[in-house]
């Protein structure tokens, strides 16, 4: 896995590549608590995902949960193909805001 | 070769003690394939399995699991190669003592660093997906035979298995939650592209989720075929099966005699 982080219109968008499992979901994990700790609206773009093992979905659970607190947005960009199958499993793609674009999530805005 | 597969026995014998269990079993399971394991009590179906956890000792053959030829792996290898297989036992083999979702936490703690957040999150995640959810504070003796075998396929998809051993999914279970379990088994495989060998002797659950079937009979492969191929087979004793006739006795009456009474002639 690598991961990138950018900020775009407001947002702090971590861009998840590759295979996101035991190995690296750490990394991952830290990732997002940072953006959400220096209180930042949070986006994960999952388009580059080829697997997500379920500590990664955990990760994405926490960070909602942490979002939530926080009182801040977090969502889901682009979600793979592979990632979205796992999330479907586990019933998580009625519980995340999920996004095709950054342009779509800001399309919403109206 | 060994990459092509997940599963590869190649000409298996085993005994107990000096009653042959498995002769000459020969199998291939693809990647993200549904292979079910058939046979009656008796058939070696469950030494079988046994001998592709590297639980029992093979007289003749080789096994190759993920590609790692179990008998010859070192304890280091196997110990790896745990990490990427997952069972469901028919008895559902969980801790009474733990809690389901402890039970379900348990290879996370013991296999990874994961922070705890993490463990118990991925945990509950597992009791979701076999429809378990918000079940995890109950302990095992207070589950039916269904939410236990969920329980344990919880349990067994913890680490993210690559391949899953299933044992017996619906041996003594009603039959919706016998086909609700079937689902769960396809779904697995097709959301997750999951490797999954199932032992059964349920015949409608085998037709249901299985890619290919091997019929296993006295220790011997009857037939290794798709649904249709078992179905159609012309052999008389996968007919029986699927008929659940009764298997003709196979002794005589004079060997069945001297079978009664050779201890008369040793005293």
């Amino acid at each position: 896995m690598v991961y990138q982080v950018k900020k775009d219109s407001g947002f702090a968008i971590i861009h998840l590549v590759g295979d996101i499992d035991l190995s690296c979901s750490p990394e991952a994990r830290k990732a997002i608590l940072d953006s959400l700790g220096a209180g930042q609206p949070t986006l994960v773009d999952l388009s580059g995902v080829t697997y997500i093992d379920s500590s990664g979905v955990a990760n994405l659970v926490e960070g909602y949960q942490t979002a939530k607190k926080k009182s801040l947005e977090f969502g889901l960009l682009g979600v793979s193909e592979a990632a979205f199958s796992v999330l479907e499993l586990a019933r998580l793609d009625k519980v995340f805001p999920i996004h095709g674009s950054l342009k779509e999530r800001l399309a919403k805005n109206g | 070769m060994s990459d092509d597969y997940a599963l590869e026995v190649d000409s298996v014998t085993a005994y107990y003690g000096s009653r042959r269990i498995l002769d000459d079993v020969s199998l291939r399971v693809g990647y993200g394939e549904i292979m079910v394991i058939m046979g009656g009590s008796g058939s070696g179906k469950s030494t079988l399995l046994r001998h592709m956890l590297a639980l029992n000792k093979l007289a003749a053959g080789s096994i190759r699991v993920l590609g790692l030829n179990i008998a010859r792996a070192t304890g280091e290898e196997l110990h790896k190669l745990r990490r990427d297989i997952g069972v469901a036992f028919q008895s559902g083999a969980l801790l009474s003592s733990l809690t389901v979702g402890e039970n379900v936490a348990l290879p996370l703690r013991e296999h990874t660093d994961l922070n705890d957040n993490i463990v118990q999150i991925s945990a509950k995640l597992k009791l979701e997906v076999v429809n378990l959810g918000g079940f995890d504070q109950l302990y095992p003796a207070q589950l039916s035979g269904g939410m236990i075998k969920r329980a344990a396929l919880a349990r067994a998809l913890a680490m993210d298995p690559k391949l899953l051993f299933f044992d017996e999914p619906s041996a003594g279970l009603d039959p919706v939650v016998s086909s609700e379990l079937d689902d769960l088994i396809l779904k697995l495989r097709n959301s997750l592209k999951m490797t999954i060998v199932v032992v059964t002797h349920e015949l409608e659950s085998a037709f249901k989720i299985a890619d290919r079937i091997t019929v296993l009979d006295h220790g011997r492969i009857l037939i290794s075929g798709t649904v249709d191929e078992v179905r159609n087979s012309t052999i008389a004793r996968v007919q029986d099966l699927l008929q659940r006739r009764s298997r003709p006795s196979e002794l005589s009456a004079d060997d069945y005699l001297e079978r009664l009474t050779a201890h008369v002639k040793r005293a």
